[in-house]
């Protein structure tokens, strides 16, 4: 299509201008190395453009697609190519993720201006080859390529945690890696399976693949697949270790954790899941429908009662994340686009609610929120942006957080009423969580001296919340950019699952 | 039979590495007793000088082809020849790596030098030998320079203690390994691996010659030997104690060269010599991998001295090189309650094994060369807790810890993933599931301690701030080897063509 090979851009500059920001090393140097992340994560987004601009809406299949072999040991003994290849390319379902991935990378170093004083040098390579491994993940159309991407991609996450974390960051860094290694291992043996039933490690043919693939070899691979990914979006009961790295991670930490990372997951039922194993996805979908209301109504009841504002809104992403893998399982194409919106959607809010306790946390080093109240009396165009977002997350029409949702429970009620009915519970729960933290901590009277000395956001500050506002309002009021796109993918996808494989 | 002395320079030619080695022992020895106050210096260029002198040689005669030589009990083929490489190269870089540790302790003496050159022809002899008794007397010819070394600190209780308990037990394995190859001896008559192959195939089971009871008891043996030397479950017992008790550079020598000489061992014995008992061999290999991947990974969990988490570590890393090991051959049926082995046997699994050992020994290497590079006069940063806050101190030295670290722990991009990675699929292609998922669940738990080390550089802060001070030698070749666990986890074609070619060439069924 183009010969600009745009996903490897997308990759390898944030990679490589992240070793470049590492190598100005000691503090003395942070504005050189604040710069060039900055530097480094808008070029990073302007290559990225172009992959939307001249994306072709109509056509289902890969796009931008690179391909080199790089390794050509396994060939020979088994049949088929064999090789492990650098293969890339990005269909209706990844585009976007991509473009948020680098977006949201922007918003991030940029967050981290002045609040990170301490090893900014690697606190922004972290982050910047962070954003390169997972646009590498998004991309990848070769299962190794994938996996190597996906495992990689905990590297700077966990030294994120555990560098610049809070008190208990050491068990929350080491609780996330662990878990999501164990998933990711029991993936890899699944794709180790697959590459000796077909002797190939591409994706595009493991979605053709048949021999080999009998209802009960499907249902374990489903369940290999359903262990990894369900850890990474995360799913309950495996979400455990998503409250403590949320808490003790720093807010850019906590931003690409949330609009980024649990995409991951989501995104792998997806791309492995559905279209390799269909059968045994249809089979087993009443387990993940199941996983996903537990998620939706239980999560949602234990976030009203978090006392912790960052703990607050990480159960109540995984509700959200919840009403994702729902949407996906229902198979039908409104609920899979409005579970894909969804994910856009919340990348956008929950991005924007971390970046908003983040203001807060910087100022009154406290995320509870009873050491809050009355804020809005001391900051009021932060209270503006905070009530737009809470009403975002709470699924507020008009803004991007309905658009996902009303797609997902129109989608349910065509497969079950009762499915229906508890996943829109989700938008009193929702309402319930999030409206009543807002109130306790920006209402009421000045609650203490410190709330009565805080001071209102600043023009960095004013920048990056004004921004995500933007997205938030124009894909609620507009959102056919984004479901265009995914549409004949979508579609395309369905068909593909629906038909099977047995 | 009849020992033939090759008469001519082309026969002579294949062990021209060995025999160059064994000159220059006898040079350097005199040399440094004439060179009195220079001895020293002159004893670790020389040896330098001879090992680099010897991988050129091996280069040089290195061909596709199988070369026997001394009525076939001496070979060399790509498979010795790619083994014999690295072995030099480990040790040269083990020997940089120590050199200012052993200057700071007075353990610089020209014997040391001279040890080590011994343990290294050792090696090269174990690599190359197609005959039992050659290979076992490469084998004591490493060991006894072993024994030494590890003593070699004599004023240090650890150390001599340690020295005494390698000693008694590697005797005691030695004598296994020997009553071992004797029942082979009696079962077909023969010492040299190739006839023993022969006499063992399926086309000779039932002729009366061979004794299969006598054969399969002195299988146990040498495996009970090879598994001594690999340092595996149930014979491990040494591994902590020696690594802990050695001195550091004397770690770095036991924990990386010789783990590819007893690899040469176990190809030549079990695969080359007994390829067609492969079922009764790989039935013991598998309990002793699984074992030791178990006990290696929950062992190195409780372990707050460095040395001792490498050593159970190192265990586990041997589990899964004898994993690929065992997963090479696939029988084709079973004839008269004996499975019969065609030629289907997977390269994949065993150059996957050796690309294993190769990247776990530049793993190793780097791994115990940070000791040195945190050690100094009178201090051995040997405690975990000596890591703390490296980050601090040195963020590059710290960045080629984690690359080992993560790479110890099968983390891509480095190259112990690829390592593990493919050991994995040779398994699953061998059809052994259930010691994919022990490895797997192993690896999971295994990650902890690894990810504790880098947590101690990086999450906490330093107790001794001091910068570090090593020489640029030492810097510049740590930097190389953590840089080369990076870039091979990236690129890791080039070894992996080496290590199948090696496989390949080296013809099996002759």
């Amino acid at each position: 299509m183009t010969d600009i090979p745009f996903l490897s851009l997308a990759i390898w500059v944030p990679i490589i201008g992240g070793l470049v920001v590492l190598a100005t090393g000691s503090d003395r140097a942070a504005p050189l190395a604040r710069t060039l992340a900055l530097i480094t994560a808008v070029f990073a987004f302007a290559v990225t453009i172009p992959l939307y601009l001249r994306f072709d809406a109509a056509f289902s299949g890969m796009q931008f697609v690179e391909f080199a072999p790089w390794i050509t040991h396994f060939g020979g003994h088994i049949g088929g190519s064999g090789n492990i290849n650098y293969h890339l390319g990005i269909d209706g379902i990844s585009v976007w993720f991509i473009l948020l991935n680098a977006f949201i990378t922007i918003l991030v170093v940029i967050a981290g201006w002045q609040v990170i004083q301490n090893r900014v040098a690697q606190y922004m390579a972290a982050f910047l080859i962070m954003s390169g491994l997972m646009n590498g993940i998004f991309a990848a159309l070769d299962g190794v390529l994938f996996y190597v991407f996906f495992e990689a991609s905990l590297i700077p996450l966990y030294l994120l945690i555990g560098i610049w974390g809070g008190p208990n960051r050491v068990h929350a860094a080491i609780k996330f890696f662990l878990f999501t290694l164990a998933g990711s291992l029991l993936m890899l043996l699944a794709l180790l399976y697959l590459y000796n039933i077909s002797g190939s490690f591409s994706i595009i043919d493991w979605h053709q693949q048949r021999e080999g693939l009998s209802a009960g070899v499907q249902n374990v691979i489903f369940l290999a697949f359903l262990v990894a990914f369900g850890v990474k979006v995360p799913m309950w009961p495996v979400h455990t270790w998503l409250p403590d790295a949320h808490v003790e991670a720093p807010t850019g930490g906590s931003v690409v954790l949330a609009a980024i990372a649990l995409k991951l997951g989501a995104y792998g039922f997806l791309r492995f899941s559905l279209p390799i194993v269909p059968d045994a996805a249809i089979a087993l979908a009443p387990l993940v429908i199941a996983l996903s209301l537990i998620a939706v109504v239980y999560i949602g009841l234990v976030a009203l009662v978090q006392a912790d504002m960052k703990k607050l809104v990480a159960y109540s992403s995984i509700a959200h994340m919840g009403f994702v893998t729902l949407g996906f399982f229902m198979f039908n194409p409104l609920a899979v686009e409005g579970a894909l919106v969804q994910m856009i959607s919340h990348g956008f809010v929950s991005a924007a609610m971390f970046l908003c306790i983040g203001v807060l946390y910087d100022r009154m080093h406290s995320r509870q929120i009873a050491d809050y109240g009355g804020v809005v009396h001391t900051m009021p165009k932060f209270a503006a942006f905070f009530m737009l977002f809470a009403m975002a997350n709470a699924g507020l029409p008009a803004t991007s957080g309905f658009v996902g949702e009303f797609m997902v429970i129109l989608g349910a009620v065509k497969y079950n009423f009762w499915v229906a009915f508890f996943a829109a519970t989700t938008l009193i729960l929702g309402a319930a969580y999030t409206l009543w933290m807002y109130k306790r901590v920006v209402f009421g009277a000045v609650r203490n001296s410190h709330v009565a000395a805080l001071t209102d956001i600043n023009g960095r500050e004013f920048f990056f919340l004004a921004v995500l506002a933007l997205c938030v309002l124009a894909m609620g009021v507009y959102p056919f950019p984004f479901t265009e796109v995914m549409h004949v993918t979508v579609n395309d996808l369905l068909r593909h699952v629906v038909a099977g494989k047995l | 039979m009849n020992f033939v002395v090759p008469e001519t320079g082309q026969y002579l030619s294949p062990a021209a590495g060995e025999i160059f080695v064994a000159l220059a022992v006898l040079v350097i020895m005199l040399a440094t007793v004439f060179a009195r106050r220079a001895a020293r210096g002159l004893a670790y260029f020389l040896t330098q000088l001879t090992l680099l002198v010897t991988a050129l040689i091996t280069i040089s005669t290195l061909d596709s082809n199988t070369h026997f030589t001394f009525s076939d009990m001496f070979v060399s083929d790509p498979l010795s020849g790619l083994l014999k490489l690295v072995v030099v190269f480990a040790v040269m870089v083990a020997l940089l790596y120590g050199r200012g540790y052993l200057a700071d302790r007075k353990l610089d003496r020209p014997e040391y030098y001279l040890l080590v050159l011994l343990m290294t022809l050792g090696m090269m002899v174990m690599i190359t030998a197609n005959h039992m008794l050659v290979l076992y007397v490469g084998l004591e010819m490493m060991s006894l320079a072993l024994y030494v070394l590890i003593a070699f600190d004599r004023d240090s209780v650890r150390s001599t203690e340690a020295g005494m308990k390698y000693f008694v037990l590697g005797a005691l394995a030695s004598g296994l390994l020997l009553y071992g190859m004797s029942m082979v001896y009696g079962a077909t008559g023969s010492l040299d691996l190739t006839i023993i192959a022969n006499k063992t195939s399926a086309f000779a089971i039932d002729s009366p010659s061979t004794d299969r009871t006598v054969l399969l008891f002195g299988i146990v043996f040498i495996v009970a030997g090879i598994a001594f030397k690999f340092g595996v479950v149930p014979f491990h017992m040494w591994v902590p104690d020696v690594y802990q008790g050695a001195p550091t550079a004397v770690t770095l020598l036991i924990a990386t060269a010789p783990k590819l000489a007893a690899f040469a061992m176990a190809v030549r014995l079990l695969v080359w010599g007994l390829p067609h008992l492969a079922f009764h061999w790989q039935s013991m290999l598998m309990f002793v991998a699984a074992a030791s991947i178990i006990l290696g990974n929950l062992a190195a969990l409780v372990q707050h001295d460095l040395k001792r988490m490498l050593a159970y570590s190192g265990i586990s890393h041997m589990g899964f090189v004898l994993l690929g090991l065992l997963s090479g051959f696939a029988h084709d049926g079973v004839v008269f309650n004996e499975p019969i082995y065609s030629h289907r046997w997977f390269s994949l699994a065993f150059s996957g094994a050796l690309f294993y050992a190769i990247s776990y020994v530049l793993m190793s290497l780097a791994a115990f060369g940070m000791i040195v590079l945190l050690s100094r006069a009178g201090f051995e940063a040997v405690r975990i807790d000596d890591f703390k806050g490296l980050n601090r101190r040195s963020p590059w030295f710290a960045a080629m810890m984690m690359f080992v670290m993560f790479s110890m722990a099968g983390i891509p991009f480095f190259v112990g993933f690829f390592a593990k990675f493919i050991v994995l699929q040779a398994v699953l292609e061998a059809g052994h599931l259930w010691l994919a998922v022990v490895a797997i669940v192993m690896s999971v738990i295994g990650a902890f301690y690894y990810l504790r080390i880098v947590k101690l550089m990086y999450f906490d802060e330093p107790v001794d701030a001091s910068p570090l001070r090593a020489p640029a030698e030492l810097r510049v070749m740590l930097s190389v080897n953590g840089l080369a666990v990076a870039v091979l986890g990236i690129a890791p074609q080039a070894l992996l063509t080496l290590c199948e070619h090696a496989f390949r060439a080296s013809s099996l069924y002759r």
